[in-house]
């Protein structure tokens, strides 16, 4: 067992791990962040996306050794201080951007690492930039829809409630 | 997974130093790796990151004008640092994998594995490029050796890519709709001698030079002139995605549009 | 103006919140104290003899704790079949056993041959790998027509051969339908097949057994559709569990389309081992171990005929499939190809005769269930493909050749055991023509054809029959359970209501839904409710929750219950404003007394149940509680008409969909933006079947499309914004909502709008000699289709 130490949604945190251990294990039962799910085990489903550095990664397919030293934000650390939604999170729940819940974590890290660089894609962009995040409740079309209200863009016009 | 041994050196020396022991493994963005690794399909002793190694990621233009992009360096830092040099391969790697995969695979993990549906190797072939490592250059021409196979020996690290930047260039790459992996992508490069053709996911034999293309583009470098050839099937792979007959098809159709997208 | 509360209204949903916050707690996510783990080793060939499994290795690695194999399960049941079809002849169905660790046979790639349990899950992993098998590996058989062949090897030596039934229905009408194919002006028929497709619900599955051995209570903790079904059917059939000793809890599960109804050993396994081993016993499934082991759904392989007489009237349909129940039957695999697929065959036509036989088969593949939409996305398919055919070589348009069949009178008793009672085909095609602008299709052809593109347009209609079910019905047609829903609803001192609820959700919202129905029918805001399911401590024993049924059987439920709640809680009102209970109404969550103006607000009411100080006790008990069990007359027929416009890229094969359009008739509509969502999300399933998705064996039964590097799951780049549209309404005559349910519409509908599209744009494209294409329509498939 080696210690890894990193901060986690803006706190320090350390833990025992062995050289197998994914950064997914080390959230899940390391830091007990349940938040970040695994759907897969071929680094496609997109569950799992956290962001290191600022960056969106497959945390089932990453070292927690690998990122020693890393800033690491999950689901957990995406509500407003105040415990609030944030932005995009609302917008799924105003969209209606999931269902079962499984996949949404990665979704929502998936996509505010999209508009942190694009801040206002369009429908093919968003579509193209999930290519890694699979969903089998909702067909993705309030997903993008959501993505797009997010960005701030009238999605009024876009078909169905 | 089974367990391992973690090292991450901070300069190449150390890398190569980690890597002469036994068992030991080279871990570029594991994107591929770590995957292979759950399944229990590779049992590693020591896994070596090359992640922190500052000499090895990049992107740079040297005298010879050539993009000269590191080992370590991401999928995702090519899009960003390669588009001003060489277009064609930032394009390409904006479409390998998805977002995620990107921020994390390397360029030397790529072309180490040596995929045989892997975009990377068309570059590297189509371009000519030069893949260094500790130890020395290889040309792509040598380099690749067949599917999951290179010019690599143990311990051998590529450090550095170099391509040379071609007049004009396109990649096509039509996906496999699961893996999101080239069914079949054909890059083809002009140069002011000739014009290059690799394509990848389609043969068994991974990824190769298509010289009757060449030959044709380099006399008429226009969709048209690929019209007539046709390419073998014999040794294309077949599989649930498509055929031998069906990938040979569309190797032709994709360097006529690649030929096209150039311009 | 849409509602902004109660029935009608697109309430945000509550649970949302836990889930985009990563809160929610899924199976995995829960961790007991003392918790060991299992890894099931696993057959990879696809039939052999059990010689001897050798785990004397394997035991002395580090952290084994014991390691099961058959031998520990003799004596315990095996997995039981929920289903009794009766064959043609009047005879059962063969039924073979399903242990729970192969005993003396491997079946299929993936059958559990040993369990190692141990301190870690890669320990058991690593002591699974060194357990020796002894497999002598057998003749496999994997295509349903050579299983069938005299002399084919068995997959059950026990049994006479392959055949689990050869289903006729309706028998009786079999010499009248070969009588009107004889007279017929002209017979379309078509071959096709109906793909093998991995439900792929996100989460994978997860089963966690605990056992208190001071108390001799069981608990297991599984990612299930239907947690009571469970607890009978392991209870009673499996480990001989009392159910009062027996709980069973499926909290937040991550997605089911039908592959979580179902009873799995890996249940029965935790279960069991927990109290054998007086630990809590986790196990937890990856997706390469799903591909093998969660039950996959469609296979069907059919020949179906339409015969027409010369105004081209349907005068009959004859159907002939083969489907595939893979090597053991699943809880329900017997009623899927049967009695949830031959009733469907007459569509939303009036056709007078219609037989269809099927051939259920044994294969040394992984069994066959259920999966969103169930054996009506097989019926529609065939007659949907064979309409457009038929309208093709008549030369007619096929939205006219429909409709000149559609049914136009209600109720209507098909030829095929069913009584539609209500709907109004027309009135969704009509929709659907609007939503599509097909007037406009010819431009957007042309300029596709600019682009260098085929474009074509694929229309259809579905109708399906859910809510499933009534149990007298479903009795007499094999079902060896009741199809009731149930719910009680307490209400508390303080005016706060929680519904407990026999339904599960996995994604359909019913924390935010069943609340509006219950907040609209007493008028108090839906933040007063609380649904909770998912425990069988704590909710009404409930059949769970598929076949679309939760709306229209559980939410009827609930509504009797409230009912019953509403009608004392007038009688206390009557009681505290002296007037007659008969004179009581409720509205706003106000009690008043009619044509006066004294009234009692929710709250005071309620109190007054719990503190009777001011009650009529000798006629009311105190306390406001009440269950009710709701089993419905008739299933519902939710109806529509969809619509599906492709690009064909001639050189490469490769289909792009366009656009989508559903017109649906889903009788009342409870919250508009989770019924379009439930749509969005049965349109993008039943594209990815069309296009994308297929289980595919080799010859010697090895999985190839094992991962999702093989198996094509839909991504947001397959797929467009759908038009959806709900506004056509027939409300179910039987139900106290007129509900009929939404959850499998979608992919019911989808797959041959999609086909139709692709044969549309090739036809008009000048590719003529193409009938038909297999599904799935990958580039591969149309490139070949189009050589010729």
């Amino acid at each position: 067992m080696t210690q890894v130490k990193m901060t986690v949604n803006g706190k320090s945190v350390s833990g025992d791990v062995e050289g197998r251990t994914l950064l997914a294990d080390f959230l899940r039962e390391g830091l007990r962040l349940t938040g970040t799910h695994i759907g897969c085990d071929t680094s496609q489903c997109g569950a799992c996306v956290v962001h290191v550095n600022g960056e969106a990664v497959k945390s089932c397919t990453a070292l927690a050794l690998d990122l020693d030293g890393a800033e690491v934000v999950t689901i957990e650390g995406m509500a407003n201080p105040d415990g609030s939604l944030s932005v995009i999170q609302q917008a799924f729940q105003d969209h209606h951007g999931l269902q079962c819940g499984f996949c949404t974590p990665g979704m929502v890290m998936s996509a505010a690492a999209l508009l942190k660089d694009n801040p206002k894609p369009s429908e093919h962009e968003v579509r193209d930039y999930l290519e890694g995040n699979i969903c089998r409740c909702t067909g993705y079309h309030n997903i993008v829809k959501a993505i797009m209200a997010a960005s701030g863009q009238d999605v009024t016009q876009i078909a169905a409630e | 997974m089974y367990n391992f041994e973690f090292a991450k050196p901070t300069t190449i020396a150390d890398a190569v130093e980690a890597l002469g022991h036994e068992e030991a493994q080279a871990l570029g963005g594991g994107q591929t790796l770590l995957p292979t690794m759950k399944q229990r399909l590779a049992a590693p002793a020591t896994l070596v990151s090359l992640n922190a190694i500052p000499e090895m990621i990049g992107v740079c233009l040297n005298d010879a004008g050539e993009v000269c992009i590191g080992g370590a360096t991401t999928h995702a830092m090519v899009v960003r640092e390669a588009a001003a040099h060489y277009p064609a391969l930032a394009a390409l790697a904006s479409h390998i994998g998805d977002p995620a995969v990107r921020n994390r695979g390397t360029i030397g993990g790529s072309l180490a594995n040596n995929d045989p549906s892997a975009c990377y190797p068309a570059a590297a072939l189509a371009s000519g490029a030069t893949i260094k490592t500790n130890t020395r250059d290889i040309a792509a021409d040598d380099y690749f050796q067949g599917m999951f196979e290179t010019a690599l020996n143990d311990g051998e690290i590529i450090t550095e890519v170099r391509f040379p930047v071609p007049q004009t260039a396109n990649y096509q790459k039509f996906v496999q709709p699961a893996s999101r992996f080239a069914l079949v992508g054909v890059f083809v490069a002009q140069f002011a001698d000739g014009v290059r053709v690799a394509v990848t996911g389609a043969s068994s034999d991974g990824v190769f030079r298509w010289t009757e293309a060449e030959a044709a583009l380099s006399g008429d470098f226009s969709k048209s002139a690929v019209d007539g050839l046709s390419v073998p099937s014999g040794s294309m792979i077949s599989d649930l995605h498509g055929s031998g007959d069906y990938r040979a098809h569309l190797v032709k159709v994709m360097t006529g549009r690649a030929v096209a997208a150039a311009g | 103006m849409p509602k902004d509360h109660g029935i009608g209204a697109s309430s945000k949903r509550r649970e949302d919140v836990r889930f985009l916050t990563g809160r929610g707690r899924y199976t995995d996510d829960i961790n007991l104290y003392g918790q060991a783990y299992v890894h099931f080793l696993r057959s990879d060939v696809a039939h052999g003899t059990l010689n001897g499994i050798d785990t004397s290795e394997a035991e002395g690695m580090p952290g084994v704790i014991r390691i099961f194999t058959g031998k520990d399960f003799e004596g315990v049941g095996g997995l039981p079949c929920g289903w009794q079809v009766t064959d043609k002849h009047g005879n059962p169905m063969q039924e073979p056993g399903h242990p729970i660790l192969a005993q003396g046979k491997v079946r299929h790639v993936g059958d559990p041959i040993a369990a190692v349990v141990a301190e870690t899950a890669a320990q058991a992993r690593s002591a699974a790998e060194a357990i020796a098998v002894d497999i002598h590996e057998l003749p496999a058989v994997i295509d349903m027509r050579k299983a069938l062949e005299p002399g084919a090897p068995k997959v059950h030596d026990d049994l006479d051969s392959n055949l689990c039934y050869d289903w006729g229905f309706v028998e009786e009408n079999k010499g009248a339908v070969d009588e009107a194919f004889s007279k017929a002006a002209h017979v379309t028929t078509l071959e096709l097949v109906n793909n093998r497709l991995a439900p792929n619900a996100m989460e994978p599955r997860v089963a966690v057994g605990d056992y208190a051995a001071g108390t001799d209570d069981s608990t297991l903790y599984t990612t299930s559709q239907n947690p009571h079904v469970i607890r009978l059917l392991m209870g009673a059939f499996v480990l001989g569990i009392p159910e009062h000793k027996l709980r069973v809890v499926a909290p937040d599960v991550g997605g089911g389309f039908g592959s979580k109804i179902f009873h799995y050993a890996e249940e029965a396994f935790c279960t069991f081992a927990a109290k054998q081993l007086k630990r809590p016993v986790k196990w937890t499934c990856s997706r390469s171990e799903a591909f093998i082991s969660d039950a996959h759904g469609r296979d069907h392989v059919t020949k179906i005929e339409l015969a027409l007489d010369a105004d081209n009237n349907f005068m009959a349909i004859r159907t002939d499939t083969c489907a595939n129940m893979g090597a053991y039957l699943s809880t329900f695999a017997p009623s899927v190809p049967t009695w949830l697929h031959g009733t469907l065959m007459a569509g939303n036509y009036k056709t007078p005769l219609i037989y269809v036989n099927v051939k259920a088969v044994f294969t040394n593949t992984v069994p066959v269930d259920a999966y969103r939409g169930a054996g009506r996305p097989e019926a529609t398919f065939q007659l949907e493909r064979l309409i457009d055919k038929a309208a093709r070589e008549l030369g007619v348009d096929p939205v006219e050749l429909r409709r000149q069949n559609f049914i136009t009178e209600f109720p209507y008793a098909t030829p095929v055991a069913v009584e539609y009672d209500t709907g109004d085909y027309h009135a969704t095609m009509d929709k659907l023509l609007i939503m599509i602008d097909r007037d406009g299709f010819d431009a957007r052809a042309a300029k596709s054809k600019e682009a260098g593109k085929l474009r074509g347009l694929g229309i259809n209609c579905y109708i399906e029959a859910c809510g499933i079910a009534p149990s007298a019905l479903v009795g007499q047609l094999g079902a060896r359970a009741g199809l009731y829903e149930s719910a009680t609803v307490r209400v508390n001192a303080t005016g706060g209501i929680v519904v407990m609820t026999g339904s599960h959700s996995h994604g359909q919202g019913h924390e935010t839904s069943f609340a509006q129905v219950v907040a609209d029918m007493i008028g108090i805001p839906e933040a007063q409710i609380e649904i909770v399911h998912g425990d069988t401590a704590n909710t009404p024993m409930g059949m769970g929750t598929y076949g679309s049924r939760s709306i229209a059987v559980g939410g009827s439920a609930m509504v009797r219950a409230t009912e019953k709640i509403i009608s004392k809680a007038k009688k206390i009102a009557a009681h505290l404003m002296e007037a007659s209970d008969s004179d009581i109404e409720l509205k706003d969550g106000q009690f008043t007394v009619a044509g006066t103006d004294k009234s009692v607000a929710w709250g005071d009411v309620t109190l007054a149940a719990y503190v009777p100080h001011n009650y009529p006790l000798t006629e009311l008990e105190p306390g406001l509680e009440e269950t009710a069990f709701y089993d419905p007359n008739n299933f519902t027929y939710p109806a529509g008409a969809y619509a599906c416009e492709v690009e064909v890229d001639p050189e490469t094969g490769k289909v792009k969909i366009c656009s989508f359009a559903a017109a649906d008739d889903f009788g009342n509509v409870i919250n508009p933006m989770i019924v379009s969502g439930q749509v969005h999300g049965g349109l993008a399933q039943g594209i990815g079947q069309a296009l994308l998705e297929n289980v595919s064996y080799d010859a010697d039964g090895q999985l190839l499309s094992a991962s999702y590097m093989d198996y094509a799951m839909p991504r947001a780049d397959d797929l467009p914004f759908y038009q959806v549209d709900h506004s056509c309404v027939t409300p179910c005559t039987h139900n106290p909502l007129g509900v009929k349910g939404c959850g499998e519409a979608g992919a019911i509908g989808s797959p041959p709008a999609v086909v139709n599209a692709v044969i549309d744009a090739l036809h008009r494209g000048g590719m003529t000699h193409v009938g038909h294409i297999d599904m799935p329509l990958t580039s591969a498939r149309v490139w070949t289709a189009m050589q010729g």
